[in-house]
C-alpha cells in the first residue's frame, strides 16, 4: 500500500537507551492501532543514507519526530534531510510529566514503559488529527 | 586519535518498518547485554548525520561490525559513508534463509521464534566479535 498521502512518524533508533524504545513503540501505536489510515512510519537510516525515495515521502508529505533523548536523531536527520517535519516529540518531556512511568530496559520497556509509550502514542495521535485538520 | 583494539564497535540498522529491523536491534542489546557485554560498543546509526565529528569517529575508534535488517544494508552503507568501513556485516534477511521455520511479522513485540532468531543472529555477531579480536570462545 502507498505511503504517501499520509503522516510520516519518524522515530530515533535508540539502541541505548529505554527512551528510545518507548519512542519506537509508541510509533508502532499510532500506525497499527490509533491511526493506521492515517499516518504510517519508515526507518531512520534510510534518511541517514539519503535514500532518493525515502527522502522524496517525507519532503512531500508531513513528518513528526520522536526522540527519546536530547541528541534528537529523528529530528535532525528530518531537518538534515530537507524533509517537511510538522511536529516533534521528546519522550523525556513525557516522562517529565509522568515520573513514575519509569521504563525497565531496551528490550523490555516492562508495564510502566508500556503505559508511557501510550501516553506518547494518544499525544502523537492527537497531534496527527491536528495536521490533518489545520494543513492539508 | 586513538584506535581501540579490545573492543568492537556494533551498528544496528534501526529497522523501524520492518521486522528484520526489530530483530537486529534486539539481536544486537543480546550481543551486548549477555553474549559478549565486556567486548563491544554501540552507537545509534542516526547520530552518525545528527551528531559531531566525535559520533562519526566511532568505526575510525572501533573495528565495527554492522548489523543489517535488510538488503539495503543502511548500517553498512552509512558506517561506511560517515565514519569508516566496517570490518564486518551481518544481515537479518540472509541469516533467515537458514531458519526457513523461524517466521518473521511483528515489529514490535516479539514471538517466540522471533526471540530465537534474534538469538541466532546475535550468535553470528558473537562470532564475527571473536574474530575481530583474534579470539576463540
Amino acid at each position: 500500500m502507498s505511503k504517501n498521502g499520509k503522516v510520516f512518524v519518524i522515530p530515533c533508533s535508540g539502541i541505548g537507551k529505554a527512551l528510545g524504545t518507548v519512542g519506537r513503540t509508541a510509533t508502532y501505536e499510532v500506525v497499527e492501532k490509533l491511526r493506521p489510515n492515517e499516518a504510517t512510519t519508515i526507518c531512520l537510516p534510510l534518511l541517514t543514507i539519503g535514500d532518493e525515495a525515502i527522502l522524496k515521502l517525507t519532503r512531500n508529505n508531513p513528518c513528526i519526530s520522536v526522540d527519546g533523548c536530547p541528541l534528537q536523531c529523528a529530528r535532525k536527520n528530518i531537518e538534515a534531510s530537507e524533509g517537511k517535519l510538522a511536529a516533534s516529540f521528546m519522550v523525556t518531556d513525557v516522562l517529565r510529566e509522568n515520573r513514575s512511568l519509569k521504563p525497565e530496559a531496551v528490550t523490555e520497556l516492562g508495564p510502566k514503559g508500556l503505559k508511557l509509550a501510550s501516553i506518547l502514542a494518544e499525544k502523537i495521535a492527537a497531534q496527527i488529527d491536528e495536521i490533518n485538520k489545520n494543513d492539508r | 586519535m586513538a584506535i581501540v583494539t579490545d573492543k568492537v564497535g556494533i551498528v544496528s540498522c534501526s529497522g523501524e518498518d520492518l521486522p528484520e529491523g526489530t530483530i537486529s536491534r534486539i539481536a544486537t542489546r543480546i550481543v551486548m547485554e549477555k553474549l559478549r557485554p565486556d567486548d563491544t560498543v554501540t552507537i545509534c546509526l542516526p547520530l552518525f548525520l545528527a551528531g559531531s565529528e566525535d559520533e562519526r569517529a566511532f568505526a575510525k575508534v572501533f573495528p565495527t561490525i554492522a548489523v543489517d535488517g535488510c538488503d539495503k544494508k543502511c548500517a553498512e552503507v552509512g558506517t561506511n559513508k560517515y565514519s569508516g568501513k566496517p570490518v564486518a556485516t551481518v544481515v537479518v534477511s540472509e541469516i533467515m534463509k537458514k531458519y526457513p521455520h523461524l517466521k518473521v511479522k511483528s515489529r514490535d513485540k516479539l514471538s517466540a521464534e522471533e526471540k530465537e532468531l534474534a538469538l541466532k543472529v546475535a550468535e553470528e555477531i558473537a562470532t564475527k566479535v571473536d574474530e575481530v579480536l583474534g579470539r576463540k570462545k
